[in-house]
């Protein structure tokens, strides 16, 4: 239960690590919270030869509200993120998301970045990326470029990122407003990991009409995932408790569950379109439907 | 590989200064390097909560920390809590409400609920239970535990 040797590089600002990480190329790994790395480091899963340290770089914290969201840099604590004004007022879903995040102690070393980049498939940063249309800022020695959320999760904790490239930000879009969002998962425990979750934001029209509609289910398949069978059934039409119903009932298009030592694939089956109705209730009422 | 690191730590208000091996973890660093044996260590991989310490304030899992991420900075382990031996009012609603146990979480506990009751001084038994959830004990039964809490913001308030 303690980590392999490695050596330890600490940079001071993001463009310096993706100077070390060229440098020391596949042996070294960016070391961010920690919250999964070292754990898994501790039981010798992972044992990277170099690690380079960006969790006290310039960038950490900062949380900037743009016109189209709030750019939350990459090695921002979760807890800061959380709390943070701009997140709770522009984007209410990633703040009640974050909050079931493992526990306070957790949040408040883990990252934003740190988790997405991470990709686990059950986890609730990963899956917020997709559900408010998230856009990385991604940053390496050859220069910077941007990759939609969409494009990012390949498989279980891989993604589209080179091994070169360093996450910098995060620019998490803000639904129109008057949006109404739901956010559900299923835990044995307060903290522990979902077994299965769904997320959603709708929007309305001033006849009443779905505009904006985004469903993403996460724990239930490698990535997580957006629903867009769901959210296409519902566009244009009234936000009713049938219409709702209908659009729960396309999830299971997308989801594509494994038994795990917690519960079973058809369980997991099963409760994809419960968790998805629940939120997209949710949602309908938030946008001020069904009342 | 075996590179040291040099690091300076400001634990409970003192400055220490000690070469390290990179890959030290900060519960390691606390207990061995420096003695303070007050913060334990149980799963070593975050789960259960009786290595938390305060960095910078915050309580975090010392045993998901390196002690390399932590120098120049400021931490508080429970021996911070009775600088002079005198029990601390959460330490003493502990002792009061038997909520101590076997007493292996019980550092861990304390540290989480200095930061907690700091924050929210009129916690609800919920509210109470929720902070917790981070904190494992494998004596069974955390109701000893709550009404400590409980009894602690009552008296932290007084």
């Amino acid at each position: 239960m303690k980590p392999a040797p490695f050596a330890y590089h600490r940079a001071d600002n993001l463009a310096h690590a993706a100077t070390l990480l060229a440098e020391h190329g596949d042996d070294a790994k960016l070391l961010a919270g920690g919250q999964s790395l070292i754990a898994a480091m501790n039981f010798r899963l992972a044992r990277p030869r170099v690690l380079i340290d960006i969790s006290n770089v310039v960038e950490r914290n900062r949380v900037t509200e743009e016109a189209a969201g709030v750019r939350i840099s990459a090695p921002t604590v979760q807890r800061h993120a959380e709390r943070h004004s701009a997140v709770r007022s522009r984007l209410p879903v990633l703040a009640h998301a974050i909050e079931h995040i493992a526990h306070f102690q957790i949040r408040n070393k883990g990252t934003v970045g740190g988790s997405i980049a991470n990709a686990d498939p059950a986890s609730e940063l990963p899956a917020m990326s997709l559900l408010l249309d998230a856009e990385l800022e991604v940053t390496s020695a050859g220069g910077s470029e941007r990759i939609a959320a969409e494009d990012l999760f390949i498989t279980y904790m891989t993604t589209a990122l080179q091994p070169d490239q360093v996450l910098a930000s995060i620019l998490f879009r803000a639904p129109p407003a008057g949006h109404g969002w739901g956010f559900h998962e299923i835990a044995r425990r307060a903290g522990d990991f979902a077994m299965a979750g769904a997320a959603a934001v709708l929007a309305r029209d001033a006849n009443g009409a779905c505009n904006y509609a985004r469903v993403v289910l996460f724990g239930l398949a490698p990535t997580p995932v957006r629903a867009k069978a769901a959210e296409a059934s519902l566009s244009g039409h009234a936000l009713s408790a049938d219409a709702l119903a209908t659009a729960a009932g396309l999830v299971g298009e997308v989801v594509d569950p494994e038994t795990d030592v917690h519960v079973t694939e058809a369980y997991r089956r099963q409760v994809a379109p419960v968790l998805a109705l629940r939120a997209l209730t949710d949602a309908a009422r938030g946008a001020g439907a069904l009342s | 590989m075996n590179e040291k690191l040099s690091i300076a730590i400001d634990v409970n208000g003192k400055r220490y200064e000690r070469s390290i091996d990179p890959r030290t973890l900060l519960s390691d660093f606390l207990r061995h390097d420096l003695g303070l044996t007050g913060t334990h260590v149980g799963c070593e991989h975050g789960i259960c909560g009786s290595c938390t310490v305060l960095l910078e304030g915050d309580p975090v899992r010392a045993c998901l920390t390196f002690a390399a991420q932590v120098d120049g900075k400021r931490v508080e382990t429970v021996e911070s809590l009775a600088p002079d031996g005198k029990l601390s009012p959460l330490q003493n609603a502990f002792w009061e409400n038997q909520g101590l146990q076997c007493g292996f979480c019980t550092p861990g506990i304390l540290m989480s609920m200095q930061a907690f009751l700091a924050e929210n001084p009129h916690p609800t038994r919920a509210e109470v239970r929720e902070a917790l959830s981070g904190n494992l004990c494998r004596c069974t039964g955390y109701h000893d535990i709550v009404d400590s809490v409980m009894a602690a913001a009552a008296a932290m308030r007084a």
